[in-house]
């Protein structure tokens, strides 16, 4: 029985650290006022420069490669979104349904249609001496890839970042109120393109953790909508850090229930446990309705 | 000046393309050819091509222009599709027998049914409970694929068990071919009337000038034209959902005559692209999804016959959003999000 819970736990960690790394960033994004429906595209993009960094410069490559794509990705949206004041709804998903389009091409161009077989180097467990000895729920949590730790660690960085400096600050001042905030003498533009940069770096790393730290290879669209729940996750977690890592969290864990029930051998049909994370995100969302608040001037244009 | 425009964005989105297919060493001029002859090249390509295509594009892409006319974000047609093509195809194979025509309109009905019933789902959630229909949407699409997954290896399965489909549905449920001598069936003669009948709706009647002023501004609309901004928002969706599950039915019932997982190469987000480059004009909706019914066409052209990946259009949908949001040909939409 414990052998199974230690499995459980491992595979929460598992579903929760790239949901929870993309939504960090997604909340930084989102306390600068802007909502990036494009994260899925910057998954798949971090995913699919994770391949390219892969094939020269092995892990370290891969995860270079994964920062640099979802950062370009989010360096486009912000063009559009803060430059051009375009609908940042539209511009998102043009951008999700571009990412789609260029990395299945490219990746079919590159790699051939017969890829499935490609074996990228992944990220080997790194075990934390004495954590990880804690019984049933060590191995899970303290005996994994680095990128999980870079997880635990950005949640109190930026914790403390948004609500211990002044940087923080100026953020939040935007998110709430573009107009209040430029009088206060805040760079708008500046602000949120950088809040979209560090939102595509978070999105990258999300990405190349699905392929370095765990598929172990590249499929088409293999983001499969976790820029989606990452952004429900922000709404589930209340915009805050340490919300939103409990949210990833808890998502991760009802995502594994999947392996209780599988071991229960109850028959059930395996698309059930493939729809669960979508109808889950549906009724937590229903869950939290009229006890949270978003940032005042989210997906609003900026008109001045 | 607008058609220059235009006629300047298609041409950028040409070249880049071109140049994009240059970089990854394709023969573009080959590629080219290939594209326009399986859309264009012979009647018979243009009939069992482009227009068979255009038919669902058509249908979704009016799904999602009077969604958006309304401020709803209906990025959830791709779903709403797919349970219309499930509902259509349950009826065909295990509705009562009755006559063709009767049988036709039953599925008709269950797959539009079935498609505004996927989508009020979302329509409760934004109304609700402020969940975002972007995020609502997206989910129930992914939910619809695993359930019509599920239905065509458990219950919905053919006789034999060796195929993840459905058996076929009976002749009666079929959709008559159209006189040309090509696959063209008579759904896409229902698809030009609904772009009709859309069209007459939104310009003349007041549920259409109700749903275009909650659009561009809920808050006038509730306060000056004392207008139920929910109730308009739920017959948006449902309106939009029905429109799509029809779509699905009629893929089902003049294309494909059984329910398979991959029934939809993304119609649902190609509509996107079709109804944004209709500027969320109805009529204009039947040109543009002819086009992008060209676009599908001559991809699979192209992969067929100089082996360029038909993902690519997805590549073209995209840019052309994002030249017309460039060229601030969408105007920006004012609404409340969660």
């Amino acid at each position: 029985m414990s052998a199974l819970f230690a499995a459980f736990v491992a595979s929460a960690i598992r579903t929760a650290t790239p949901l929870g790394l993309a939504a960090l960033g997604e909340v930084v994004v989102e306390r600068a006022g802007i909502i990036n429906i494009s994260l899925e595209g910057v998954i798949l993009c971090g995913a699919f420069g994770a391949l390219l960094g892969s094939t020269y410069g092995g892990v370290v490559g891969g995860f270079v490669g994964a920062v640099v794509l979802g950062a370009a990705m989010t360096a486009v949206f912000a063009w559009f979104v803060v430059r051009l004041r375009a609908d940042q709804i539209i511009t998102g998903t043009a951008l999700t349904i571009l990412a789609m389009g260029v990395t299945g091409t490219l990746y079919r161009a590159l790699y051939g249609t017969a890829g499935a077989a490609l074996s990228i180097p992944t990220a080997g467990p790194l075990s934390i001496p004495g954590l990880s000895r804690i019984p049933v729920i060590g191995v899970g949590l303290f005996d994994e890839p680095a990128v999980t730790y870079a997880f635990y660690g950005s949640i109190f960085l930026l914790w403390w970042w948004m609500y211990r400096t002044l940087d923080g600050l100026g953020l939040r001042a935007v998110g709430e109120s573009p107009a209040a905030a430029r009088a206060a003498g805040i760079r708008v533009g500046r602000v949120r393109t950088l809040s979209l940069l560090f939102g595509g770096v978070m999105g990258g790393l999300a990405g190349g953790t699905l392929v370095l730290a765990q598929a172990g290879t590249f499929a088409e669209g293999m983001s499969a909508g976790r820029g989606f729940i990452a952004i429900a996750i922000v709404v589930l977690g209340r915009w805050h850090p340490v919300g939103v890592a409990i949210a990833a969290l808890v998502f991760g864990a009802a995502s594994a229930v999947q392996y209780l029930l599988q071991a229960a051998g109850l028959g059930l049909p395996y698309q059930l446990f493939l729809a669960l994370p979508y109808v889950l995100t549906l009724l937590a969302l229903a869950g939290v309705a009229g006890r949270t608040r978003a940032p005042a001037s989210l997906a609003k244009v900026d008109e001045a | 000046m607008r058609a220059l425009r235009a006629i300047a964005i298609v041409a950028a989105f040409i070249a880049g393309l071109a140049l994009f297919l240059v970089v990854l060493r394709y023969d573009a001029a080959r590629a080219a050819a290939a594209l326009v002859n399986g859309a264009f090249g012979s009647w018979y390509a243009f009939g069992s091509g482009t227009l068979v295509r255009a038919t669902p594009l058509v249908l979704t892409g009016l799904a999602v222009a009077i969604a958006f006319r309304g401020g709803v974000f209906n990025v959830g047609a791709e779903g709403q599709f797919l349970m219309g093509a499930t509902a259509a195809t349950a009826v065909a194979l295990y509705g009562p027998r009755i006559n063709s025509a009767a049988t036709v309109a039953l599925c008709f009905f269950a797959g539009a049914v079935l498609g505004a019933i996927w989508a009020a789902i979302a329509a409760l959630l934004r109304t609700r409970f402020h969940v975002l229909e972007v995020i609502s949407t997206i989910m129930l699409n992914f939910t619809a694929i695993y359930l019509v997954s599920y239905l065509v290896r458990g219950p919905m399965q053919e006789p034999t068990h060796v195929y993840p489909q459905t058996a076929s549905i009976p002749h009666a449920a079929e959709l008559t071919r159209l006189p040309g001598g090509t696959r063209l069936h008579a759904g896409f003669l229902v698809a030009l009337a609904s772009a009709g009948v859309a069209w007459w709706m939104m310009r003349s009647t007041a549920a259409g000038f109700r749903l275009r002023v909650t659009g561009l501004n809920p808050d006038a609309a509730s306060s000056a034209g004392r207008i139920d901004v929910r109730r308009v928002v739920f017959i948006a969706f449902a309106i939009s959902g029905a429109l799509a599950g029809l779509a699905g039915a009629i893929e089902v019932q003049g294309v494909t005559f059984a329910l398979y997982e991959n029934i939809s190469p993304g119609y649902g987000y190609t509509a996107i692209a079709v109804a944004l480059l209709a500027r969320l004009d109805a009529a204009l909706v039947v040109p543009a999804g002819i086009l992008f019914g060209a676009l599908e066409a001559g991809a699979a052209g192209m992969q067929r016959d100089a082996g360029v990946p038909s993902v690519v259009v997805s590549v073209v949908e995209a840019a052309l959003i994002l030249a017309l949001l460039a060229s601030r040909g969408i105007r920006h939409r004012f609404r409340e999000t969660v």
